[in-house]
């Protein structure tokens, strides 16, 4: 792999807040077209990550370096205050003038058309998480990071938004960085996990990391289910040229 | 450039009209034309007691012109500007709250202007017209103030628009999409500080948030986007400004509570409206 394709790289980055690390020594590469997921437990600095690789946090330890300016960000939390009057048009309008074309055709694949002239503060939480995801993908960004993006999706809606997730990692090309505590689509829809607890504790392919044991010591017995249902599914590997091995 | 030519033009219609009611009304509108949009974003970012601590250190900045035989305007816009600054450094330096530092640098600025007042023996202030505002007081060179400035800041605003606003909403989102919202929030205090300092003699020191929020407050009530918020905002303040100058004119009172008084009334109306609108949705 060519550096051409590296997004955004951070070498032993971390981020210290009132003397406290919120996490430290992450080293990770985000690739065009790859889509790399961040898991770990509350509070082990998976969303830090995601704010120091998006260069919100200035005072970081060690080095991000960020290789593209199109990108598209679902924060994990956004509040819209009364105060504003904010239709879902107008808010995917927000960092860039996008045309209408582009606004309905990411509103479609959401599934979130007839909300366009909605006030945002009166949509559900999941309706909010799919124009959120919406707005992040009009903009067709070469660089994708998506915070817990489908909290509040109904179960169904979840499968959906996942698979176009990696539809659109594969139609812009784009890479992705995903932020999930859903270790099952983790472990079927992702190139590279990396396992956070205030440093990285794992990293790899999904396979690597489900049989690290300082992983399974993370997620207990959870894990162990994951696994066995990513080994059940998974009778085989696949080679670099792509062909089928069986185990 | 146009704004320019046309603002000469119009100066040469007062001269020619030479009559201070007049003066007022196009002092006001142009007052009003900047103090829409602004008013918008002081009251989506909460900024309401930050323009009453820049307001109150206004007082200071018109010392400082008489002392120095400065122009006021220009004056008052570096007093609060610096002001502004001393906040900014105040905030990294405690861990006070915003609001008490605020009332600090509000109150000590008022205090410091009020006590160099009684040193300048030697001129006669109108220290009601200062804080009230006084339509009578209002010259032609302060309209060509009001409107070169205006104009400035409204082509500045629409610059720094898309960031500002961007981070208005979320500033995370902003800075992540790469829209440098530190650097419209800069600019923006600055602007502030501008439009206070050209509505100084217009709506007086006391009221000057009162013409920043009111008008938005109702507009908020009656929009259901930015644009069309920011847009009714400057039609309250201009109906605002023509109701409140024709009744200070009529029953002989100060300018500046005129004004505010006729922006209140629109607000209690489009009180009425927003309670029709929560009936017709249920």
């Amino acid at each position: 792999m060519s550096d051409k394709n590296i997004l955004v790289e951070l070498h032993k980055a971390g981020f210290k807040q009132n003397n406290k690390w919120l996490v430290e020594g992450v080293s990770l590469k985000v690739e065009k077209g790859k889509i790399v997921t961040l898991i770990g437990p509350n509070g082990s600095g998976k969303s830090t990550t995601a704010k120091i690789a998006l260069g919100i946090y200035k005072n970081i330890e060690g080095t991000v370096e960020k290789y593209t300016n199109k990108i598209g960000y679902v924060p994990q939390k956004i509040s819209i205050d009364w105060t504003l009057p904010l239709r879902v048009y107008d808010f995917m309008l927000l960092t860039e003038d996008i045309s209408d074309e582009a606004i309905d055709e990411a509103l479609a694949l959401t599934g979130v058309t007839h909300l366009k002239d909605k006030n945002l503060g009166n949509l559900s939480g999941g309706e909010f998480q799919r124009v959120l995801i919406a707005r992040a993908i009009s903009k067709k960004p070469e660089l994708l990071v998506l915070d817990e993006p489908v909290q509040g999706v109904d179960y169904t809606g979840e499968i959906a938004l996942y698979e176009l997730i990696k539809k659109i990692s594969d139609t812009l090309n784009c890479g992705i960085l995903l932020i999930s505590h859903d270790l099952h689509t983790v472990m079927t829809a992702t190139d590279h996990v990396v396992c956070l607890n205030g440093h990285v504790c794992c990293s790899g392919s999904p396979m690597d990391v489900a049989k690290n044991n300082e992983y399974k010591t993370l997620f207990g017995e959870q894990a162990s289910q994951i696994l066995s249902v990513y080994e059940h599914k998974h009778d085989h590997v696949h080679s670099d040229e792509g062909q089928i091995k069986k185990n | 450039m146009t704004m320019f030519i046309q603002t000469k033009v119009k100066l040469r219609k007062i001269n020619m009209l030479d009559d201070f009611f007049v003066r007022a009304l196009i002092a006001g509108i142009g007052v009003a034309l900047v103090t829409g949009p602004l008013g918008c974003f002081v009251v989506w970012r909460r900024l309401s007691y930050f323009g009453d601590t820049l307001s109150h250190s206004a007082l200071l900045g018109v010392t400082m012109a008489y002392s120095f035989e400065l122009n006021i305007a220009l004056s008052v816009f570096i007093i609060s500007s610096v002001i502004a600054l001393v906040l900014i450094q105040l905030q990294k330096k405690t861990n006070l709250p915003g609001d008490a530092l605020l009332g600090l640098l509000a109150h000590s600025s008022l205090a410091v202007g009020l006590v160099v007042i009684g040193f300048l023996t030697f001129i006669r202030f109108d220290i009601m017209g200062l804080l009230f505002g006084d339509i009578l007081a209002v010259t032609t060179t302060d309209i060509f103030i009001i409107w070169t400035g205006g104009a400035i800041i409204l082509l500045v605003l629409k610059l720094i628009w898309k960031p500002l606003f961007a981070s208005t909403v979320n500033y995370e989102l902003a800075e992540a999409e790469g829209l440098n919202p530190d650097r419209a929030k800069a600019i923006f205090t600055i602007l502030m500080a501008a439009v206070i300092a050209i509505s100084i003699k217009m709506v007086g020191l006391l009221l000057i948030t009162g013409m920043l929020i009111i008008p938005a407050a109702m507009a908020r009530n009656i929009s259901d986007s930015p644009q069309k918020m920011v847009l009714f905002s400057v039609i309250g303040g201009l109906l605002s400004v023509i109701l409140g100058l024709f009744s200070s004119l009529e029953f002989n009172t100060a300018s500046g509570p005129s004004i505010i008084m006729a922006a209140l009334v629109l607000f209690i109306l489009s009180l009425l409206n927003i309670k029709q609108s929560i009936k017709l949705k249920n």
